[in-house]
């Protein structure tokens, strides 16, 4: 069971708070983890078409990558899957140093 | 997702009701299931009563195509019936170990500012606090008081109600006559078997801070284990 501390945004309340304001928001979500991965299956980041954006998927490491995936998302309203891991070729720009692999789904808001 | 869902997904969440958003990973389309749901005909069934009872998320392959589970189950919260020595030990460690706490108590004299200084204290009759904040099975419930009087109602409650943790303070002597008592309610050995008492896990615990730990103990088995193996 997770638990959310209440002092920080939650992903989900805020990506309803973002599309009732009338904001186009995508969705992303840590579907699958090998090794050692810094969150948990079913952590969520919520992304606008600004690029701003609330949650995690990882400590840190590819939040910029899945930012960017996102905006893309948004535009072509299609979900896509990004997979993230030390072992992949762009490991030295976006990757997580803790050693593991993770696949994010990302979907818009409609 | 569909802002309808995810829009109902927070309202469950908000009203700590457990709740299953399935996304067909082939086409994205998607679906929320509800733990009341009747789940027999959903072609899902075992592993989401399974995600139901683990609280975890994560994909599942079958011959109808891969799905991803995303689980939302409340976070888990322990009810202390009793205000007592062993209560202002076991509720900072059990908020460290991330449980939200309630200490109910009738009795004013033990439910104090003084004594639970910063946490959440109800000085009422657990009859009117659970009217409003009723158990589920994502709370634990340890009852300490020893009086039949103050425990009898929350612990036959947290039965009915399957918290995933009841825990009953007393000897086996104290304990007998518990049973009695439920049987006439008409509780069952089904129910009786989930009842940790005496409460806590065997490690000779003597202090009200040992026993503190080891009724610890006894609820983080049973939230991250027993789903593992329950059933």
């Amino acid at each position: 069971m997770t638990t959310e501390t209440s002092s920080i945004p939650d992903a989900l309340k805020t990506a309803e708070a973002w599309r009732n304001s009338g904001r186009p928001v995508a969705l992303a979500t840590v579907i699958e983890t090998w090794g050692s991965a810094p969150r948990p299956v079913g952590s969520h980041l919520v992304i606008d078409a600004d690029g701003n954006f609330e949650g995690s998927v990882s400590g840190g490491c590819v939040e910029g990558a899945v930012v960017a995936e996102a905006i893309d998302v948004i535009d072509t309203g299609r979900p896509t899957t990004l997979e993230f891991g030390v072992a992949d070729e762009t490991a030295w720009q976006v990757g997580l140093s803790c050693g593991g692999r993770i696949r994010v789904y990302v979907e818009p808001v409609n | 997702m569909d802002l309808s869902l995810l829009k109902q997904l927070n309202r469950d969440r908000e009203n700590r009701c457990a709740a299953i958003l399935v996304t067909h990973m082939s086409d994205g389309t998607q679906r929320l299931v509800h733990k009341d749901d009747k789940l027999s005909s959903d072609p899902l069934a075992e592993e989401l009563e399974r995600r139901f009872r683990s609280g975890k998320s994560g994909t599942v392959e079958t011959d109808h195509g891969n799905f991803f589970l995303t689980v939302s189950v409340p976070a888990p919260r322990l009810v202390i019936i009793g205000a007592v020595h062993i209560s202002q030990a076991l509720v900072p460690m059990a908020e460290m170990a991330g449980l939200d706490v309630t200490v109910i108590d009738p009795r004013t004299a033990f439910a104090t500012e003084d004594r639970f200084p910063g946490s959440s204290l109800k000085a009422d009759w657990p009859e009117n606090v659970l009217k409003d904040a009723p158990l589920d099975a994502y709370t634990a419930l340890a009852a300490v008081t020893h009086d039949p009087k103050i425990d009898d109602f929350p612990l036959i409650e947290a039965l009915k109600t399957e918290c995933f943790y009841v825990g009953a303070l007393g000897s086996r002597k104290t304990h007998g006559k518990r049973l009695e008592r439920f049987k006439e309610v008409g509780l069952t050995d089904r129910h009786f078997d989930r009842i940790d008492a005496p409460i806590g896990l065997d490690i000779g615990a003597a202090s009200p801070q040992e026993i503190a730990v080891a009724v610890l103990g006894s609820i983080i088995l049973a939230l991250r284990k027993a789903p593992e193996t329950a059933r």
